[in-house]
This record gives C-alpha cells, sequence and structure tokens, in this order.
C-alpha cells in the first residue's frame, strides 16, 4: 500500500518507496513480537524466553542500518518530494524508535531472569496490564502505519496519558510496598525498571503515530495537542 | 469555470506579508490562432524575489511569461487579453512602447544568446541605445557595474574586446545577463536559464538569481524541480493553462494541497 495513488513514472522508484514500507512493517512486527515475548518472560517468570529476545533484538538493529541505507539512497539518487519526501523522513525517525523498542524490549525481558529468583509479587497483574496497553498502542499505531490511517494513530497519541497514570500508580504502590517490606526492595526494583521501560515503550509508540501524522498529513500531531490535565 | 482563481486568491495574502507586490496578473488569458493557451490566470509576484513556474511541456508557463514584456506580440495569430500590470501600470496598454517595457523588462533565454560583439559591446549596447550613459568613462562605468553584477567581472576583465562567443556557455549566460541588467531592469524573466549548463556554470548562475533577487523581480521558467526548490522563494504550478497552485516554495515542495501537482513533482502519472 502507498501513501499515493497514482503511481510513479519510474518504476524503480516506486518500488524503492514500496520496499521502505514493506522494511519498516516487517521491523515493526519483529518488535512487537519481541515486546509480547519479554513481558511473558517476566510475567511467567520464564528466563527461558530472554534469548529469543535477544536474538531477535539483533535483527531489529540490521532493519534499522538497513532502512537507514534505503532512506540515505532514496534522497541521494531520488531526491524524494511532497508525500514522497514525508514518507522517507518519517520512515527514517520511525526505524529510530522501533530500534529503541526493540532495546527497550531487551531490557525487560532481561529482568525476567532477575525476577525469577524471588517469589511471585503481588503488583505482577499490574505490570501485566501496563503491559498490554503498550503493546496494544504499538500494534495499533503498527497498523495504523501499514494503512496510513492517521485516527487510529491520534487515538493511540492520546492514550499516553493512561499508561503514563497507570505508570505513576504503580511505581507509588511499588514504593509502598518496598517501604513495608524490606524483601520486595530488590524484586521491587526490577519491576521499577520494567515499568519505566514499558512507559519509555508507551512514548515511542506516541513518536511514531507523530510521525504517521506528518507523513500522511504535512502537519505536527502538537497542533491538535489536548491542554495538559 | 476555470480553477486559477481560488488558489491564487487564498495565496494573495501570503505573498501580501513582505514584498511589495510587483507584477499583477488578472484573467490573463492567451491563445493562438484560436487555440486556448493560457486560462484566466490570476497571480500576485511579489517584487525582490525569485518565483519560479514550473509545469509540464505546454502547460503555459513560457506562455505566460512571454505576457510580461509582450513578446506575444510578434507572434501572428496571438491574442492576449486580462489585465496585467507591473507596477501598477498596464502592460497591454496601446500607450506602452514594447521596446521601453522590454528595457524594463530583461529576458534571458535557455541557450545563451550574445551579440557578435565584444565582451564590452554586448553590455554596452542597452545603456548605448537607451541614452543611459553621457561619456565613455559613465558607459565604462555601466559595463563594469553590470559584469560585476553578474560575477563576471574577474573573468573578463583583462579581455572585454573579445567576442562575447568565445566565452564558455556559462560565462555567456553571465554575459547576458549582465546585458540585461545593464540597463536597469524592474523584472528578470528567465526561461530554463541553465538547461544547457552543466552543475558547476549552473551552481554559479542560481547563486547570481540569489544575490540579484535583493534588487530585482526575477521569474524562473524551469522544468528542474530541484532547481525551483533552490533558488525561488515561491513556486506556480501550471498545468494544460492552468495555474494549479501558487505558495511559498517550501509548501509546494513538502506540502502541495493540488493532487496534480503533488503527481508532478514527485513524477507520477497524472
Amino acid at each position: 500500500m502507498a501513501l499515493s495513488k497514482t503511481a510513479h513514472i519510474v518504476t524503480a522508484y516506486g518500488e524503492e518507496l514500496d520496499q521502505l514500507a514493506d522494511e519498516l512493517a516487517r521491523m515493526g512486527g519483529l518488535v512487537e513480537t519481541q515486546l509480547e515475548t519479554a513481558i511473558a518472560a517476566i510475567v511467567r517468570r520464564d528466563s527461558t524466553l530472554v534469548q529469543a529476545v535477544r536474538d531477535r533484538e539483533k535483527q531489529v538493529n540490521q532493519m534499522q542500518v538497513d532502512v537507514e541505507k534505503r532512506v540515505l539512497r532514496l534522497f541521494a539518487l531520488r531526491q524524494p518530494l511532497a508525500t514522497d519526501l514525508r514518507m522517507t523522513i518519517s520512515a527514517l525517525k520511525i526505524s529510530t524508535d522501533l530500534e529503541r523498542v526493540g532495546d527497550l524490549a531487551k531490557n525487560i525481558a532481561y529482568r525476567a531472569k532477575d525476577l525469577s529468583e524471588y517469589p511471585a509479587l503481588a503488583l505482577i497483574d499490574r505490570v501485566e496490564r501496563l503491559g498490554a496497553i503498550v503493546i496494544k498502542q504499538l500494534h495499533e499505531v503498527l497498523d495504523a502505519l501499514s494503512s496510513f490511517e492517521i485516527e487510529p494513530a491520534i487515538r493511540v497519541w492520546r492514550t499516553d496519558d493512561e499508561v503514563d497514570e497507570r505508570y505513576n500508580a504503580l511505581v507509588r504502590e511499588m514504593l509502598v510496598s518496598m517501604g513495608e517490606n524490606s524483601g520486595l526492595v530488590e524484586p521491587g526494583v526490577h519491576i521499577l525498571f520494567v515499568a519505566k521501560n514499558l512507559e519509555r515503550i508507551g512514548d515511542h509508540a506516541t513518536n511514531i503515530a507523530e510521525a504517521l501524522h506528518f507523513m500522511v498529513t504535512a502537519t505536527p500531531l502538537e497542533a491538535d495537542s489536548p491542554p495538559p490535565a | 469555470m476555470p480553477d486559477n482563481h481560488p488558489q491564487a486568491q487564498i495565496y494573495d495574502s501570503h505573498s501580501g506579508g513582505e514584498r511589495p507586490i510587483k507584477v499583477a496578473a488578472r484573467d490573463v488569458c492567451v491563445e493562438y490562432n484560436g487555440k486556448q493557451a493560457l486560462n484566466h490566470v490570476s497571480i500576485d509576484i511579489p517584487d525582490r524575489s525569485v518565483t519560479a513556474f514550473i509545469g509540464p511541456s505546454g502547460c503555459g508557463k513560457s506562455t505566460f511569461l512571454r505576457c510580461l514584456n509582450r513578446m506575444n506580440d510578434t507572434i501572428e495569430g496571438a491574442r492576449v487579453t486580462g489585465s496585467l500590470k507591473i507596477d501598477g501600470r498596464e502592460v497591454n496598454d496601446r500607450a506602452v512602447d514594447p521596446v521601453v517595457l522590454r528595457a524594463s523588462v530583461g529576458m534571458v533565454f535557455q541557450k545563451p544568446n550574445p551579440f557578435p560583439k565584444s565582451i564590452y559591446d554586448n553590455v554596452a549596447y542597452g545603456p548605448r541605445i537607451h541614452g543611459l550613459a553621457l561619456s565613455k568613462n559613465a558607459l565604462d562605468g555601466i559595463v563594469e557595474t553590470a559584469l560585476r553584477k553578474a560575477g563576471l567581472w574577474e573573468e573578463v576583465s583583462d579581455r572585454l574586446a573579445d567576442p562575447g562567443t568565445s566565452l564558455s556557455g556559462g560565462q555567456q549566460q553571465r554575459l547576458v545577463i549582465a546585458r540585461a541588467i545593464a540597463i536597469n531592469p524592474e523584472v528578470i524573466l528567465m526561461d530554463e536559464p541553465c538547461s544547457a549548463l552543466d552543475p558547476i556554470a549552473t551552481a554559479k548562475i542560481e547563486e547570481l538569481i540569489d544575490e540579484l533577487r535583493e534588487n530585482y523581480c526575477i521569474i524562473i521558467v524551469t522544468h528542474s524541480m530541484q532547481q525551483a526548490a533552490r533558488v525561488s522563494q515561491k513556486t506556480a504550478f501550471f498545468h494544460m493553462g492552468n495555474l494549479v497552485e501558487f505558495g511559498p516554495t517550501e509548501d509546494i515542495f513538502t506540502n502541495p494541497r493540488d493532487p496534480r501537482t503533488q503527481d508532478y513533482i514527485t513524477g507520477r502519472f497524472g
């Protein structure tokens, strides 16, 4: 699917833009799976999943390098303009966000190893819930990206407030629990890191929504932003 | 109803801000032997800036350019209607002498066309026939100033008596620009001034255009989108005799409003 309805006169140029969009979609799919696996590792206290997340992270890094090469090539050889220009520059930004998400997912997965050494925490269902929202955010924004739809992207962008609220609530409760029971301090710190990483992933999903909005409309999403509560 | 009006009016407010309007066209139509080449073009072109005209071959951009110095007068069967004002004066007014008009609206063509005369005489020709210099010294001054403004003086000051045609293509084009500015024009029209030049000569002309815009209203027709993007502050897109879109160059190349502009500049089938 292309951003413009009409085809390029130079077929190879159109194909290069399509390939860039495809590569981004594949990268997004990989990152999504990485995040799902990382959260499953935490929730199920299953450190055997860590290796799978690590392996995918290497793939994601390689894909980001590929996207950069494609973008550089398009600028050097095709001098994209208008929608093509916005698409190319946004692809570069989105690939950076996806690479960061992959990195954060890897960090989350690493904590599964540490957490498996402690008894299960009552707060883990909160982490799971936060993780589910962030996965949904990422999934929806990547879907929107593949169809160049801005309404779902704006929805994702607005969901970020909920992620922040849930993250802050989780931190507060964790701190209270750690204060009451010093045995919870060590696993609690791991949980705090996981939650922080999830919150950051939510921010990257928001960035992707902003890049997609600019790609399609040529206007920044900030302009529509509601006043902060 | 032609589709030029809405866009032209939308952008009027844009252009009004910084620079005064130099050229104001309203409902300009051109037909060649009954065949419509330009449909009701209305546009306000700001002074002391570069405006680029882009569009496919036969879209009317050169036809419109030629209206500005009444070059269409010389074409049998050409009929120009509508209002076209430069500094508020109607170009097509019967009282306007095309020769005088062309002194204030200079033109640079695709292929450099120096006169078969010396470099000096190429530049001195206009000031002489328009009586701009009262003495040989004054004329020397005008020639030097024009050649300096055209960025050519350093390269030719020691061989002013050589024929203009002995210069390289890029130098000839700058000589022609020097010839145009020697008679203090108000507007400089350029019809694909770099299409016959190599990239270095092109860069020198573009640098020159960028300097000249401080003092002149420059209108350039170009087939190179990159050139339009590099040199102009405003861009007009013509298609099938219509002015489709006119706005700040940055907007045209990052976010064109009309799908026809979008398809043209991104190289798609329209």
